[in-house]
C-alpha cells in the first residue's frame, strides 16, 4: 500500500479508490489526515502551515491546528532547538484536537525530522529535504551517518526529494540571488502537499500576490516554485496515488478559519458594538498574548484605544482608570505579566469596578516555557491577590470560542461590576479552527446602565449618591461616570463603608463588605446556564470533567471509548467562578470523576474543597495538548476498574 | 512640531466643560467634601489641600469633569477631602490609572496627587513614563522628605545621612532631585513650590492647570511628625531671603538682594556676588526654551544644606500631549472610515479575507 496517510483508530479506514478529477494519478479516499510541517525556524513552516490551512478550509474540511515554535526569534540554525512545526489535523467529520500523531511529516532537514521522528507512527510518510542532509548537518544534530542512507527509516514511507535543488533549477531563469531562490523551498514544499491531497492553489496564489505586491520578482519566483512543487507530484513516479478528504458535514453558514487570539480580539470588539461602549486596552508585550495587542492597536476605526503600557502594572491600571471613566478597560498578559498585575486586581475588586484581564496561560513557573502551552494560572487567577478578593473567572474550549468567552467576560464585568479573569492558553492563541461567523444581529444586547441620579439622602435630608448602594438582585454597584453632575464621589483601595463608601475602619462593616462581596461573585452563577453533560445513554458511570483548551482532547478521547462501546460521560467548564449552579449535582451523581488538567490538578483541588468529591486527576505539563489515546486509555482503566469507594489514588495512572 | 500646528487644544482645561457664564461663581466649599480632614496637627497638607479647594473655582470648570486620583502615603488621602470625583488607588501607580483615564477621556481635568515616595520610590516608571509621554495630568508631588503614613522611614529625596527609623545610623544613598529627575525625562512643565507660601503655591497652580500636558509641581511640604522642619530655612524671613532663588520667566535670577546666578566658563551655572559678575554672564530665565539644558543646571543649584534653593516654573514648553494623539488616530480612523464603525464594519471584520460557505 502506499504509505499510511489516514487514520483508523476510530473506525474502519474509510479508503477506496475514486476516480481522478485534478491529477491523473488515481485518487484515494481518505476520511482524515494528520500532516507536520517542520523545519528550521527560518524555513517559513509556520506560513507554509498557514496557507495549507486555508485551501483545506476552503474545501470544507473541519480541522484543527497546533503551531509548535521555539522561543527564540532565530535559534542556531540547523538546530534541534531551532525547529519550528505546524501539525493540521483535517478530517470529513468533526475534529477535536490537531491530532495526537502525524500520518504525514515533512522534515526540511536532519534536524526536523530528530526533533520529531519520535512522534511518527510506523508506517507513516516522510518526505524529506535531502538537500539539507550533508555531512556537517547530519553530525550538527548527532547522527554518525546520514539517517536517509541505513536503515534508521526503515519503519516509515519516505520520499526523498531534493526540495532546494530542484527549487532553485526551476527558478534557474530568475534574476535572483541563489539564496533568494532556495527561500522558495517553502512554496515547492506546499505546492507537493496541495498536489498530494488534492487541494487548489488558487487562495495561496491571492495571498503570495497580496504579500509581494511591491517585489514582483519575488513574487513570481513564489508562484513558480509553489507550481513546480504541485507539478512534480503531477509527473514523478515517486508519487503514485493523491488523496482526498471529503468536506464535512457543517452546519450552514459562513466560515473563516480563526486563531484564539484574532477570536478573542473580535469578541471583545463586538463586546463594544453591543455595550455602545469604548474598548480600552493597556498592555506590555507578552508571549503569547501579544498578538491581541497587535490586531487590537489595527482597530481603531472601532473606537478602540490601545496603550503600550510601560509595564505590566500600568496595563491595567490604564484599563482600570478607563474603566473608570466608563470604557471597557481590559489588559492582556501571561502567566508572569498577571503576578504583577495582582495588586491592581485587588483594587479593582475594591473598587467594584468592571475589569477584563486576558491570561493566555504558558508553561512556568516564572519565565518558564513563553511559547509552549498550560493550565497552570487557574489558582493564581482565584487566589493570586491579598485579601478576600474574588473575581469572576471564564475559560474558553476552543480558538473560535475565544470570541463568546471575551463577550462573555465583558458581560459579567459589566453586568456584576467585577474583574473578570479569562484564562486562554498558548494552544488556543496560536491554534486555530473553522469558525461559523455569526450574524451581528444574534450577537447578545449587552446595553450598560450608566447611574445618573442621586440614590439617596444625606441626614438633612438633601439628595446624595451612595456609590456602595447596591443593586439588590446583583449586588453589583452603580457606576457612576466622571461627568456626571451630582453624582462627585470618591472610591479607593481602603475599606468602604456600606452604602455610603466613605472611609470605615468598624469591624462589623469589613466583615459585611467581604461577604457582600463574594456574594456579589457568586449571584453571577444566577445568570449563567448549567452545567450541560454529555452522556449520551444517560448511564454512564465515570464522568469526564475538563476546562479550557482540553475540550478537543477530551471530547476525542471520550469518542475513542465510546467506540470501543465502552460508557462515559462528559462536561466542560467554561465558568471557573462562579461555577454553575448544578456542577456539585453533577459531580456527585458519578462514581468516579477525572479531570484532565495540563497542570498538576488545580480545577481537581478546587472541585475537591468546594464540593468534598474524590475527584482524580489526569495531568500531564509537557507544554502541549494531550493526546487523546492516552487519555482515551487512562478513562477505559478507571470505567474497567471494581468499584471501590475506598480507592486512595488521586491521580490516574499514564 | 508643536501642539498648535497640528490643531490641537492648547490649553490644560480645553474640552473640559465649563460652568455656564451666567452661573453663580463656584466657592472653596464646593470644593469641599463632608468627610473630616484627618493629618496630624501642622501638617503641611492642610495648607495645601485649602490652597487647591480655594483655587479650583478659579478654573471655571464644571465641579463633575475634574478627577483627583492619587495613590498611597499620607497626601494621597487628599481626594476625599475634595468635593470632585476621586479615586485613592494603589502605591506608585497613579499615574498609571490617571493615564489610561485621561486618554480616554478629553473632557476630564485629571490631577494626581503623589509623594516623595510614592512617586519617586514604588511609583517611579510611572512617573517618568508619564512625564516622558506628556500626558494631559496635573501631578503634585507632595516632599516632605520622609515616610510618614509607615511611620519615619527615609525616603528617595532624604539628604544622605539621615537618621531614621529605618537608618539608625545614617542612610547611604543619594536622593533624587525631583526637578532634574523630572526633566531628564523630558517633563514639558517642571515647577517647584512650597506648602506655606499660599500665594506661590496658587501661582504655579495656576500655571499648571493652564499647560497643556504633563505638569508636575514639587511642593515642598512640612511633615512636623517624622521630619519637622524640612524646609524650616526656606520658611524663615530672614534666610529665605537670600536662599530661595526666584526663578521669573524673562528675568534675571537672582538670589536674594545682592546674588545673582551666572554662567561660569565651563557652562555650568554659579551663584556670585552681583558686583563681581559680568552683566554678559547672567543668566536670564527662559522656562519656555526648547533645550533642557539651562533648566537642568538651575535644578543643580540645590543642595542638602539649602544653602540656594531655586523656585518656580523651571520648564514650561509646548509640545504634543500622548492622549491627544492617540485620540488623534483613533478619530482619524474613524474619520477616514465614514464614521463610526456599524453592524457593517463589525460584520465585514468578522468575515476577514477568507471565507467559506456550507449550506443547508
Ligand atoms: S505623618 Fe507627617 S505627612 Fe503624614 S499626616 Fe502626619 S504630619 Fe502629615
Amino acid at each position: 500500500m502506499e504509505g499510511v496517510p489516514c487514520r483508523t483508530s476510530h473506525g474502519p479506514a474509510l479508503d477506496s479508490l475514486v476516480t481522478a478529477t485534478m491529477s491523473s494519478k488515481p485518487v484515494r479516499r481518505v476520511d482524515r489526515v494528520v500532516i507536520r510541517f517542520a523545519g528550521d525556524s527560518g524555513d517559513g513552516m509556520q506560513l507554509t502551515g498557514d496557507r495549507f490551512t486555508s485551501e483545506t478550509a476552503a474545501l470544507g474540511n473541519d480541522l484543527s491546528t497546533l503551531p509548535n515554535f521555539p522561543a527564540e526569534i532565530r535559534a542556531p540554525q540547523g538546530t534541534l532547538p531551532g525547529v519550528s512545526s505546524f501539525q493540521l489535523h483535517f478530517a470529513d467529520h468533526d475534529v477535536l484536537t490537531p491530532g495526537d500523531a502525524p500520518d504525514v511529516l515533512v522534515a526540511m532537514n536532519p534536524a526536523a525530522l530528530k526533533a520529531n521522528l519520535a512522534d511518527l507512527p510506523r508506517g507513516a510518510m516522510i518526505i524529506v529535504n535531502t538537500d539539507e542532509f550533508t555531512k556537517r548537518n547530519v553530525a550538527k544534530v548527532g547522527y554518525d551517518v546520514s539517517p536517509l542512507e541505513d536503515d534508521t527509516l526503515a519503519s516509515w514511507h519516505v520520499h526523498a526529494v531534493g526540495l532546494t535543488s530542484i527549487t532553485v533549477s526551476a527558478l534557474a531563469d530568475f534574476d535572483l540571488s541563489r539564496k533568494d531562490k532556495e527561500r522558495a523551498k517553502n512554496m515547492f514544499a506546499l505546492g507537493l502537499l496541495l498536489w498530494l491531497y488534492t487541494r487548489p492553489t488558487d487562495g495561496t496564489e491571492h495571498f503570495l500576490k497580496r504579500k509581494f505586491a511591491d517585489q514582483p520578482e519575488i513574487l513570481e519566483a513564489n508562484l513558480a516554485a509553489l507550481r513546480a512543487g504541485f507539478n512534480y507530484g503531477e509527473t514523478t513516479e515517486d508519487f503514485a496515488v493523491t488523496y482526498e478528504v471529503a468536506p464535512a458535514p457543517m452546519a450552514p453558514g459562513t466560515y473563516r478559519n480563526i486563531t484564539g487570539n484574532t477570536a478573542l480580539v473580535y469578541g471583545l470588539v463586538s463586546a463594544s458594538h453591543r455595550t455602545g461602549l469604548p474598548i480600552v486596552l493597556g498592555s506590555y508585550p507578552i508571549t503569547p498574548a501579544s498578538d491581541i495587542l497587535h490586531l487590537l492597536s489595527s482597530l481603531k476605526r472601532h473606537g478602540v484605544t490601545t496603550l503600550q503600557a510601560e509595564d505590566e502594572i500600568a496595563g491595567v491600571g490604564a484599563a482600570l482608570g478607563a474603566a473608570f471613566g466608563g470604557a471597557i478597560g481590559v489588559t492582556t498578559t501571561s502567566g508572569p505579566g498577571l503576578a504583577l498585575k495582582s495588586e491592581t486586581i485587588g483594587l479593582g475588586v475594591a473598587l467594584e469596578l468592571p475589569l477584563v484581564v486576558i491570561d493566555v496561560q504558558r508553561g512556568g513557573p516564572s519565565t518558564g516555557l513563553p511559547t509552549k502551552t498550560e493550565q497552570s494560572d487557574l489558582l493564581q487567577a482565584m487566589f493570586g491577590r491579598n485579601g478576600e478578593s474574588p473575581v469572576a473567572v471564564v475559560a474558553p474550549r476552543s480558538p473560535g470560542d475565544c470570541f463568546d468567552t471575551a463577550m462573555e467576560a465583558v458581560r459579567i464585568a459589566t453586568t456584576h461590576r467585577t474583574p473578570v479573569l479569562l484564562l486562554s492558553d498558548g494552544y488556543l492563541a496560536n491554534g486555530s479552527e473553522p469558525w461559523r461567523i455569526p450574524e451581528v444581529a444574534d450577537l447578545p444586547d449587552l446595553q450598560v446602565d450608566f447611574a445618573t441620579e442621586t440614590n439617596g439622602v444625606n441626614d438633612a435630608g438633601e439628595p446624595v449618591f451612595h456609590p456602595f448602594l447596591r443593586d439588590p438582585e446583583t449586588l453589583a454597584r452603580p457606576w457612576a461616570v466622571p461627568g456626571t453632575a451630582g453624582l462627585e464621589h470618591r472610591i479607593g483601595g481602603l475599606e468602604k463603608a456600606d452604602v455610603t463608601g466613605n472611609i470605615s475602619y468598624d469591624p462589623d462593616n469589613h466583615d459585611t463588605m467581604v461577604r457582600l462581596r463574594a456574594e456579589k461573585i457568586a449571584r453571577i452563577a444566577d445568570r449563567i446556564p448549567p452545567l450541560e453533560v454529555d452522556d449520551p445513554d444517560g448511564d454512564a458511570e465515570v464522568l469526564v470533567l475538563g476546562w479550557g483548551s482540553t475540550y478537543g482532547p477530551i471530547a476525542a478521547a471520550t469518542r475513542l471509548v465510546r467506540n470501543t462501546g465502552a460508557k462515559v460521560a462528559r462536561a466542560h467548564l467554561r465558568h471557573l467562578n462562579p461555577m454553575p449552579a448544578n456542577t456539585g449535582e453533577v459531580l456527585r451523581s458519578y462514581r468516579r470523576v477525572i479531570v484532565p488538567e495540563m497542570n498538576l490538578g488545580q480545577l481537581a483541588l478546587l472541585l475537591r474543597a468546594k464540593f468534598l468529591v474524590d475527584v482524580r486527576g489526569y495531568n500531564t505539563v509537557r507544554g502541549l495538548p494531550f493526546k487523546s489515546v492516552e487519555l482515551a486509555d487512562a478513562i477505559r482503566e478507571t470505567i474497567a476498574e471494581p468499584h471501590d469507594p475506598t480507592h486512595p489514588d488521586t491521580e490516574v495512572s499514564r | 512640531m508643536t501642539a498648535q500646528d497640528l490643531g490641537m487644544p492648547r490649553t490644560g482645561t480645553d474640552g473640559v466643560p465649563r460652568l455656564p457664564e451666567d452661573a453663580p461663581a463656584q466657592k472653596k466649599k464646593d470644593f469641599t467634601s463632608d468627610q473630616e480632614v484627618r493629618w496630624c496637627p501642622g501638617c503641611g497638607d492642610y495648607v495645601i489641600l485649602a490652597a487647591v479647594q480655594g483655587f479650583l473655582p478659579e478654573l471655571g470648570l464644571k465641579r463633575e469633569n475634574i478627577v483627583f486620583v492619587s495613590g498611597i502615603g499620607c497626601s494621597s488621602r487628599f481626594p476625599y477631602y475634595l468635593n470632585t470625583y476621586g479615586m485613592h488607588s494603589i502605591h506608585g501607580r497613579a499615574p498609571a490609572i490617571a493615564t489610561g483615564l485621561a486618554t480616554s477621556r478629553p473632557d476630564l481635568s485629571v490631577w494626581v496627587i503623589t509623594g516623595d515616595g510614592d512617586a519617586l520610590s514604588i511609583g517611579g516608571n510611572h512617573l517618568i513614563h508619564a512625564l516622558r509621554r506628556n500626558v494631559n495630568l496635573k501631578i503634585l508631588l507632595f516632599n516632605n522628605k520622609i515616610y510618614g503614613l509607615t511611620k519615619g522611614q527615609y525616603s528617595p529625596t532624604s539628604e544622605v545621612g539621615s537618621v531614621t527609623k529605618s537608618t539608625p545610623v545614617g542612610s547611604v544613598d543619594t536622593p533624587f532631585n525631583p526637578v532634574s529627575l523630572a526633566l531628564g525625562a523630558e517633563a514639558s512643565f517642571v515647577a517647584r513650590t512650597m506648602d506655606s507660601d499660599r500665594k506661590h503655591l496658587t501661582a504655579t497652580l495656576r500655571a499648571a492647570a493652564e499647560h497643556r500636558g504633563s505638569a508636575l509641581v514639587e511642593i515642598y511640604q512640612n511633615c512636623p511628625i517624622f521630619n519637622d522642619g524640612a524646609f524650616q530655612l526656606l520658611k524663615d524671613r530672614d534666610e529665605a531671603q537670600a536662599r530661595i532663588i526666584h526663578l521669573v520667566d524673562g528675568e534675571p535670577v537672582r538670589a536674594g538682594e545682592d546674588h545673582v546666578v551666572v554662567r561660569d566658563a565651563t557652562g555650568s551655572l554659579s551663584v556670585v556676588a552681583e558686583a563681581d559678575a559680568d552683566p554678559a554672564d547672567i543668566v536670564v530665565h527662559d522656562a519656555g526654551a526648547a533645550d533642557p539644558t539651562r533648566a537642568f543646571a538651575l535644578s543643580r543649584l540645590d543642595d542638602p544644606s539649602q544653602r540656594h534653593v531655586p523656585m518656580g516654573i523651571f520648564r514650561d514648553v509646548s509640545r504634543p500631549t500622548y492622549d491627544d494623539l492617540v485620540r488623534a488616530q483613533v478619530d482619524g480612523a474613524i474619520a477616514s472610515g465614514g464614521g463610526p464603525a456599524g453592524d457593517a464594519d463589525l460584520t465585514s471584520l468578522l468575515h476577514g479575507k477568507d471565507t467559506w460557505t456550507v449550506s443547508a
